[in-house]
């Protein structure tokens, strides 16, 4: 049908952009997962399960794997249980300028990322706000470490993440019939009753949502850890761009990329299934 | 029709316990940001407390610095042309999504949003193995391209959501009166899907300006675009330098945007 050829059309250059710059590389980066490393930046096309052996026996990834999961969870829970409050208040609240509420909840998304990051060094660090007011009250001695430990890549994280997880609690609680509310409270509820009864398991698709995508977002966080952690506290993204850009292993930096690509992808098929991917951008497209 | 909050004594200590939560989520949110602009302020030789006087020297040095200035042009460049390019690419694609039916829709669908979900690091070794693969080098353009890929979503899915609002039958009317799909486009939807375009520009521009992880394994060698200069500046010291140009660039993503927001409800009249 000539309707149907003229949408192809319009998602042409989309369409090849896409096959071009992610289905392609990832199909590659599947085939150089076989390839021998001979040396940096030399790889020969000799199809070994080598990389893969190596990965399934070495516990060194195993351990960079498993912290990546643990920071990852904790940010998301930590996102999860900071971020419902504002959500379920802004939603709720009878304050005439709301609005001055959400649209602080966007400007984050235009402060750079970078500067938004490094600006913890100022609160946590040997020099930042928490210790200097601590050593002139005089209730410590010396400065508390707080800066390049795995705390402060989890507080930088969850710094970053958010703005995204009020987003998407809001947008479900929006969606809430209020009228259920009330007739809960008028068939007897008290309002703590009405909240777990009613209001939360109604919200619960924007809060999987939100989980989700912060899970995803700092797993494959790399620059996090960079700025605000120390050598210990290396993710499996800070794993990859050692493997590529430091030892120019090609071969296992796309066996390390071709595990992460399919473990977070087996997260979001997991939630795809029962709530659509398009419910986490929702609250974005705002 | 409002639900009361105040009718059992769970309920009032609950609600006040949001109200204190929600504003002390505020503050975590914005108080770094706050100390980093109030620093970028402070005479010291050094970039963190105590503050030993107020002074305008390190924006003057700013302006000195040299490969500073650099990678400000090269971010705004590539941030431009990829707003640009991608907005077009994006309206496209939101209008076959939106307005036609055809197999693979939401295998589309989900394809677009995909460089929003895969991890930067992922698209970001992809990319580079691509090029390794076919033997080119690191280009302005590679860049480029990768940052249209990396916003993509996000134009997509802003103009679907405005594209839905946008009643069929304007654009069915003009069809049925003899205007081409192009000028019905011209004159009709796109008048009115202005207002998320304008976003959209907006949006992708900084997201291109403020792209880190990917422009580190994209950036062609011996370049630095904005954020990749302030991490390598970090990497050497926390300067007082740093936090003049942090406070000049949420002055800019932060200012234009809300200044084009201020000015369009002046133009247009307030409209929630």
């Amino acid at each position: 049908m000539q309707q149907t050829r003229f949408a192809w059309y319009l998602l042409a250059p989309a369409l090849i952009l896409l096959v071009i710059l992610l289905v392609l590389p990832i199909i590659i980066m599947m085939i150089y997962t076989f390839y021998e490393f001979i040396t940096a930046g030399v790889e020969q096309a000799n199809y070994t399960a080598a990389n893969w052996r190596e990965f399934f026996t070495d516990s060194y990834y195993h351990l960079f794997l498993w912290k990546t999961a643990r920071v990852a969870a904790i940010t998301a829970i930590a996102c999860a249980l900071m971020g419902y409050v504002p959500a379920y208040f802004i939603w709720m609240t009878s304050f005439r300028h709301k609005w001055l509420l959400l649209l602080l909840l966007i400007v984050p998304f235009w402060i750079s990322f970078t500067i938004r990051t490094f600006s913890w060094i100022h609160i946590l660090g040997e020099q930042g706000a928490i210790n200097v007011t601590l050593m002139s009250i005089g209730i410590i001695d010396s400065p508390i470490q707080m800066l390049y430990t795995e705390g402060a890549v989890i507080m930088g994280m969850i710094h970053f993440l958010l703005p995204y997880m009020i987003l998407n609690v809001y947008v479900s609680l929006e969606g809430i019939d209020r009228d259920l509310l009330s007739a809960a409270r008028t068939l007897g509820c008290t309002s703590a009753q009405a909240f777990r009864e009613v209001t939360l398991p109604l919200s619960l698709p924007g809060l999987c949502a939100g989980l989700l995508l912060c899970f995803v977002l700092a797993a494959g966080s790399y620059v996090t850890p960079q700025i605000l952690g120390g050598n210990r506290d290396a993710l499996f993204g800070n794993l990859i761009y050692d493997t590529i850009m430091q030892q120019l292993n090609w071969p296992m930096g796309s066996t390390l990329s071709i595990v992460l690509f399919v473990l977070l992808g087996i997260v979001s098929a997991i939630y795809s299934r029962y709530m659509g991917l398009s419910t986490i951008f929702k609250g974005l497209s705002r | 029709m409002k639900v009361r909050q105040a009718e059992d004594a769970s309920g009032v200590w609950g609600w006040r316990a949001v109200k204190l939560l929600t504003i002390a989520v505020y503050v975590f949110m914005f108080a770094p940001i706050i100390v980093t602009v109030i620093l970028s302020f402070n005479a010291s030789m050094f970039g963190g407390f105590p503050m030993t006087g107020l002074s305008l020297q390190w924006y003057g040095k700013l302006f000195q610095n040299e490969a500073v200035l650099r990678a400000f042009k090269t971010s705004i460049w590539i941030a431009i042309l990829t707003a640009i390019v991608c907005t077009v690419i994006g309206v496209m694609a939101a209008m076959a999504l939106t307005r036609y039916e055809f197999r693979g829709k939401q295998l589309m669908n989900t394809m677009v949003i995909m460089p929003a979900l895969v991890p930067e690091t992922i698209l970001g070794v992809g990319l580079l193995l691509l090029m390794k693969w076919a033997h080119q080098p690191r280009s302005y353009l590679l860049l480029v391209l990768g940052h249209i890929m990396l916003a993509l979503p996000f134009v997509v899915l802003v103009v679907q959501a405005r594209l839905i609002g946008i009643k069929r039958v304007y654009e069915e009317a003009a069809l049925s009166l003899g205007a081409s799909r192009f000028s019905t486009f011209r004159e009709v939807t796109l008048p009115l899907l202005m207002p998320a375009i304008v976003a959209a520009i907006l949006l992708v521009f900084t997201i291109s300006f403020d792209n880190i992880t990917a422009s580190l394994f994209w950036r062609p060698p011996g370049v630095e675009t904005m954020p990749t200069q302030i991490l390598a500046m970090l990497k050497i010291s926390i300067s007082p330098e740093i936090n003049a140009l942090g406070t000049l660039m949420i002055l800019i993503t932060v200012g234009l945007p809300l200044a084009g927001g201020l000015i369009g409800r002046i133009l247009f009249g307030n409209r929630q």
